[in-house]
């Protein structure tokens, strides 16, 4: 009964640490990535900014190039695709956590950034996209003078 | 926290126990089976042929990889964490552990175990005398 109690635990913790479920100790318990429509946000996204740009990576593994689609419009990013699964012949299932639909998630951008200067790039199911900041939303330094 | 036996579905004879490694990323895996062999398809994002590591001793199948983030500052909002991968699973002894098959293709590993010639089903004839 020990790993029911520690099951518990673990989903209340989650609950209260939300960004990062699934990683991290005691991921050991759930799958990762889409165990079903609408029990988690897919794909997991990490949001990074410099002075220059900001950084949007998203975990995207099984996803083809072609079925992702991103938009950038005032300010929030929107990533749809579709996982695909090939079906074929009678299968036993043994494991079913990955899942497979279409997706969608809205990322709100932190700053202003230039719409055409953005570059998206996929590798191995990841998903980098760097939003170049506008010129009039970086921090402008002001010198004091004294008289 | 050390290493985990969880006993799952006991009275399978596909995988008797399974074996995780909490320090690491257990990835998402989809199992099934077919009259030929199993499947096992495991979400690694970020993981190249180079990274990755698979092993197959006394039925015991160890799936490793070497995960790695693209992002070149900090982030501000996190929702993952970069890290390894780690999954253990115990094969039965009807699958030939020789004939197994591994791909890597955008972020998923693909595993191909056949089943041993003498655990195969088989159609019978019968003749009539």
């Amino acid at each position: 009964m020990e790993m029911d109690i520690l099951k518990e635990m673990e989903s209340l913790r989650r609950g209260i640490d939300g960004a990062f479920k699934e990683f991290g100790v005691g991921s050991f318990l759930e799958p990762s990535f889409l165990p079903g429509v609408g029990l988690q946000r897919f794909p997991q996204v990490n949001l990074a900014q410099d002075k220059d740009n900001v950084y949007v990576e998203a975990l995207v593994p099984g996803v083809d190039a072609k079925d992702l689609d991103l938009t950038v419009m005032r300010g929030v990013l929107t990533l749809t695709g579709e996982r695909k699964e090939e079906t074929d012949s009678q299968r036993t299932w043994h494991r079913r956590e990955r899942g497979h639909d279409k997706f969608m998630r809205t990322i709100d951008l932190p700053n202003e950034v230039d719409v055409d200067g953005v570059i998206a790039k996929f590798s191995n199911g990841v998903l980098l996209v760097t939003l170049p900041i506008q010129e009039q939303a970086k921090p402008k330094k002001i010198s004091v003078k004294t008289h | 926290m050390g290493q985990k036996d969880m006993s799952v579905r006991s009275g399978n004879e596909i995988e008797g126990r399974e074996q995780t490694h909490d320090l690491f990323i257990r990835p998402a895996v989809d199992i099934f089976e077919t009259d030929e062999g199993i499947t096992l398809l495991a979400d690694l994002p970020g993981v190249t042929k180079e990274d990755l590591n698979v092993d197959i001793e006394q039925g015991l199948l160890t799936v490793q990889a070497k995960g790695k983030s693209y992002l070149k500052a900090e982030p501000i909002q996190r929702e993952f964490l970069p890290g390894n991968f780690y999954r253990q699973f115990q094969l039965a002894d009807i699958f030939d552990a020789e004939k197994i098959s591994a791909k890597i293709n955008n972020g998923v590993l693909t595993l191909r175990v056949p089943k041993s010639e003498a655990a195969k089903p088989r159609h019978i004839e019968i003749t009539a005398t």
